[in-house]
């Protein structure tokens, strides 16, 4: 299987799946999980403390995954980090021969589970991706000569579905000048949208890895709807969801038919299954 | 103007714990506009140190509280505030520093100071700067994302953003969707491409290079 840049530059379509390291410290089944994946995705995103809830360190869990001889997606967010401690794990990551990473601001606090916690934002998505390029020629952020570069292939995140669209569309374009190159979109359910934002953004021939989140019922499907931001489900999949005797299927079928039409439009797929990594499996052979 | 909050009483009683003899400071300027450290205020703790049992001296509001000069001539002249155990103030922390430092005797915060607020109409603050140290209103439509946004972005809006609004209280708005919007107005947008280089930590805690003290000459 080819590394997630080889993949990108050979044009092919792409797919990665996404992964969030264990709160703890017993990684038996989060290995077995990698193992599982290994031949059937390109790459593996590990979250960083996702959603501010707190988990095992997504640098150590990258590094897992590379030792299980799969392509890991470095995910790494400003919240929780100044500019010392981002560029001294992203140092960190080069030595243990990580090569992806997906730069992110991170989400509030306030969303997860130490709500009181300070805020850093010491630097955006934005502002990191210029580091990281800045440590890819071999000085940190203040210019300062590096003994040994970096060669980090970095990425962002794009909301494809959001609106007003302007602003979104202009923070883009400020991250591809910042660096990124490629993009990861957060879960996308309405294929024809997804091929018309490419449209809108296509004179910057950036690689984009459309989302996929994998629904398993009508509840859970409501559920995201209300309470997480910037996901719209349609009530068209809700109602085949809820309508299905067994709905589980039904998502893999959903998950499979969408990734079939986002084959035209996006560079490939990036699969969020949110602990049903075994059906990426079934979801990949249906396709 | 500072904007204050008014402490809980019973967090400002624990931390008098055994001074018996208390003399309250209000502030005339923004602890009297905040309505949390005027007359009014003070009146209202002095009856509720009564009723706590103990011996509430008297107060004053100074015009200014935070101007230590002001202070020590008006604590020098007041026999009620030199009877006094302990000082409770209520003032925003430069004013209660500026009580600290005009006097030795203990001093006790009556108030939270939250942000430097404009006021919309009297009574109504709008919490617009965070006093960074390196203003840049200038390139941000004149709309501060260092305060307003609760990242304080500097480059956004970031992928939280959901119809206008803020991913972190979807009843406000996100002041990145408000920049472009005033950018838009005046056919600017396509400035928000360019990257705001990140922030020096300017007047956050524990910079090692501040300046604790500026003094400027009264012009002739
Ligand atoms: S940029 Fe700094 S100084 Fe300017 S309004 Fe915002 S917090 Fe205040
Ligand atoms: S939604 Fe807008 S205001 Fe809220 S955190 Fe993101 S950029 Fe800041």
């Amino acid at each position: 299987m080819k590394t997630l840049s080889e993949a990108i530059r050979h044009r092919e379509f792409v797919v990665t799946a996404e992964l969030s390291p264990r709160k703890g410290t017993i990684v038996a089944n989060f290995i077995k999980t990698v193992h599982a994946l290994k031949d059937k995705v390109h790459a593996i995103n590990i979250t960083d403390n996702q959603r501010a809830v707190m988990r095992m360190s997504s640098l150590v869990a990258s590094y897992l995954v590379l030792r299980e001889g799969v392509d890991p997606v470095y995910q790494i967010t400003c919240r929780d980090r100044n500019r010392l401690a981002l560029q001294s794990d992203l140092l960190g990551a080069s030595v243990l021969g990580i090569r992806n990473v997906l730069a992110l601001t991170g989400d509030h606090p306030s969303a997860g589970d130490a709500p009181e916690a300070k805020p850093v934002f010491d630097l955006d998505a934005t502002t990191l991706l210029q580091t990281i390029g800045k440590l890819n020629t071999g000085v940190d952020l203040n210019d300062h000569p590096l003994k040994g570069a970096t060669s980090f292939f970095a990425g962002a995140a794009l909301t494809p579905q959001t609106s007003p669209l302007e602003p979104a569309l202009l923070a883009l374009e400020r991250k591809i000048h910042a660096g990124a190159q490629f993009f990861q979109t957060q879960p996308v359910f309405d294929a024809g949208a997804f091929a018309s934002f490419m449209e809108k953004i296509a004179a910057f021939r950036v690689p984009v890895m459309a989302g996929i989140l994998l629904l398993h019922s009508a509840e859970q499907a409501i559920n995201l709807n209300a309470h997480v931001p910037g996901i719209k489900i349609p009530d068209v999949l809700i109602k085949r969801l809820a309508a299905s005797p067994d709905p589980h299927a039904e998502g893999i079928d959903i998950a499979a038919g969408l990734i079939g039409e986002l084959k035209q439009s996006a560079q490939g797929v990036h699969i969020m299954t949110v602990g049903q990594e075994k059906d990426i499996h079934s979801i990949l052979e249906r396709i | 103007m500072i904007v204050t909050d008014i402490k809980p009483v019973q967090e400002v009683l624990d931390a008098l714990g055994g001074y018996r003899k208390v003399f309250v400071v209000g502030c005339g300027s923004c602890a009297t506009a905040s309505r949390t450290g005027g007359e009014e205020e003070c009146t209202a703790w002095l009856q509720e140190l009564e009723r706590s049992g103990k011996e509430p001296a008297g107060f004053f509001v100074p015009e200014e509280t935070c101007h230590v000069f002001l202070l020590k001539s008006m604590i020098r002249q007041s026999e009620a505030a030199a009877s006094a155990d302990a000082f409770l103030v209520l003032a925003c922390g430069a004013g209660i520093q500026a009580v600290s430092a005009a006097t030795d005797k203990p001093v006790v915060a009556g108030l939270n100071s939250m942000f430097l607020g404009t006021t919309y109409r009297a009574g109504e603050f709008l919490k617009y700067c965070s006093l960074c140290g390196s203003c840049v209103l200038s390139s941000t439509a004149g709309i501060c994302p260092v305060t307003r946004c609760p990242k304080g972005l500097l480059n956004g809006p970031c992928g939280g953003m959901v119809n206008g609004m803020c991913e972190v209280d979807n009843t406000v708005a996100c002041v990145w969707v408000d920049i472009y919007e005033r950018l838009k107005s005046r056919d600017q947008q396509k400035s928000m491409t360019r990257i705001n280089k990140p922030k020096s930590a300017g007047n956050a805690r524990h910079r090692k290079v501040e300046p604790q003290r500026i003094a400027r000459k009264a012009h002739p």
